[in-house]
């Protein structure tokens, strides 16, 4: 445990966080200017060239807006939904990793928090502990559309966990390993997982939909039905956290489809890069194409929500139970399979 | 530092658990149980069982919880409708419990501390040595309880399932 040690980490965290909350922040200026360009309109473009400051508008507007808790809302936990919210949304990033191992003078620099051994077991932990956020909120509003959303939401969620635990699963079965960092460097070049797993990676991403409440799953917010769902007592701030936390989380699930099934640093032809820019300019060129990837996935999810309508209650259902687990478990049994046979032969 | 941590995180669980059963809301109760199984996963990464850790993690708190607190929110539950408990059942339960601790009490005495499994072993706990372990010698085990609790479910599901015609 060295100083410097302490050090690189610290600074590690610091921009991971930086950067996942600004990414989140531009996010909401990206979908309305997607939104806009996907209904021809133009979309925000006050605040600043092309409306670039609107996200520090928006922000500064939460934190001024008078913060009201209601009368018979359970105080502490109408304070505590938001944060844990927020919390759930931001711890998920710490076993991603970033790059290759980078040279920095003559250190060699991990661009990843930690690297736990069951590393992909963390990430859906903490995915499945984002509903309590939205349920705790919920209950605490002291509000029936509230409560109907956080019942919603409590129900959309374990149904959603089950089908992409077991695509993870089949997903298990192809890399052998549950450490994201071995997981990520077995793709090295062209060999992504998308690949060997394309059913896998369907069914993977429809339920990351359903997890962060993105349209066409955003049931609990859903405006037609329960005014806002869950944050309808919400004012101010506490607001902002919560359609916050939707974003960062959009932008989590995103780097894990990345890293998971699209090769996250991983790209054809970085064998001659790597030769070409040395062994500190590479790996984070390999961050950069990561991240490319990344507004791709955020860029679709936006796509997505402005494309299809939302899902009724039980097509939702019937999609989860009915539709994806058992293609989830075909998958599996599929994949074990074929992996039997080629290890024979 | 290890004890140190171990007995602080014990007196939280001890205290949350004690939660649990004297918080006056239902919902509240669950709030503490899972904070009482967060204190779990601690104490099973102090032990260096992290798979076992982050499972109890998904499953308890990610996914048991959650159906719990869907259950509570959907009855919701409160003083109005509570039913009066009466003082026979009371003391039936004091009775029951204090029975049960002086049970467990008893087992705990006669199980010797000088034989912790985990100090032979410190690495068990990790995926590949528990994965070896489940599917070599504890083979046949591990398959029943699966056969168990896969005959749980489709029973659950049977009883959910409405009779759609009783013509006999």
């Amino acid at each position: 445990m060295e100083i410097d040690f302490v050090i690189e980490k610290f600074i590690l965290v610091t921009a991971i966080f930086a950067i996942s909350l600004v990414i989140a922040m531009y996010s909401t200026y990206a979908e309305r200017k997607v939104a806009a360009f996907l209904q021809d309109r133009l979309g925000p473009d006050r605040a600043g060239p092309f409306g670039i400051l609107q996200p520090l508008a928006d922000g500064v507007k939460m934190f001024m807006k008078e913060e009201i808790i209601p009368a018979n809302a359970n105080k502490w936990l109408f304070m505590i939904g938001p944060g844990l919210a927020m919390l759930c949304a931001c711890i998920g990033t710490a076993v991603i990793p970033w790059g290759q191992d980078m040279m920095v003078g003559d250190r060699l620099v991990k661009l990843q928090v930690t690297d736990i051994n069951v590393g992909l077991l963390y990430i859906f932990g903490v995915i499945s502990l984002g509903v309590y956020g939205v349920m705790i909120g919920g209950w605490a509003s002291n509000n029936k559309y509230s409560l109907l959303s956080s019942i919603r939401a409590a129900s959309q969620n374990i149904s959603y966990e089950i089908g992409m635990g077991l695509s993870i699963i089949a997903l298990l079965l192809v890399t052998n390993s549950l450490s994201l960092r071995e997981i990520v460097a077995q793709q090295h070049g062209w060999q992504w997982n998308v690949l060997y797993q394309p059913v896998g990676f369907i069914v993977f991403m429809v339920c990351a939909f359903a997890e962060t409440n993105r349209a066409p799953f955003d049931l609990p917010e859903c405006e037609a039905e329960l005014n806002g769902g869950y944050t309808i007592e919400y004012s101010s701030m506490k607001l902002g956290f919560y359609l916050f936390a939707e974003y960062i989380n959009m932008f989590v699930s995103s780097t894990i489809m990345a890293a998971l099934y699209f090769g996250g640093y991983n790209y054809p032809g970085m064998d001659y890069m790597a030769t070409l820019l040395g062994p500190t300019w590479a790996p984070l060129f390999g961050t950069l194409i990561f991240f490319l990837k990344i507004f791709a996935f955020i860029f679709f999810f936006m796509w997505v929500r402005w494309t299809i309508p939302r899902f009724r209650y039980d097509q939702l259902m019937n999609l989860g139970w009915k539709g994806l687990i058992p293609l989830a478990i075909a998958n599996i049994i599929i994949t074990g399979i074929v992996i039997a046979i080629v290890n024979k032969f | 530092m290890g004890t140190s941590v171990f007995y602080f995180v014990a007196t939280l669980s001890v205290f949350f658990a004690l939660m649990v059963v004297f918080a006056k809301n239902p919902i509240h109760s669950v709030l503490y149980l899972i904070l009482t199984f967060f204190t779990f996963t601690v104490h099973y990464i102090l032990l260096n069982a992290q798979f076992l850790a982050v499972v109890n993690f998904i499953v308890y708190m990610g996914a048991i919880m959650v159906l719990f607190l869907f259950v509570l929110m959907l009855l919701n539950l409160n003083k109005q409708n509570e039913p009066n408990k009466s003082t026979l059942l009371r003391v039936i339960g004091v009775i029951a419990g204090g029975c049960l601790a002086v049970t467990l009490i008893g087992s705990l005495k006669s199980v010797a501390i000088a034989d912790p499994l985990v100090l032979k072993n410190p690495s068990l706990g990790l995926v590949e040595n528990l994965g070896k372990e489940l599917f070599g010698p504890f083979m046949l085990p591990f398959e029943l309880s699966s056969l168990l609790l896969l005959s749980a479910m489709v029973g659950a599901v049977l009883l959910t399932k409405k009779e759609e015609k009783t013509n006999g």
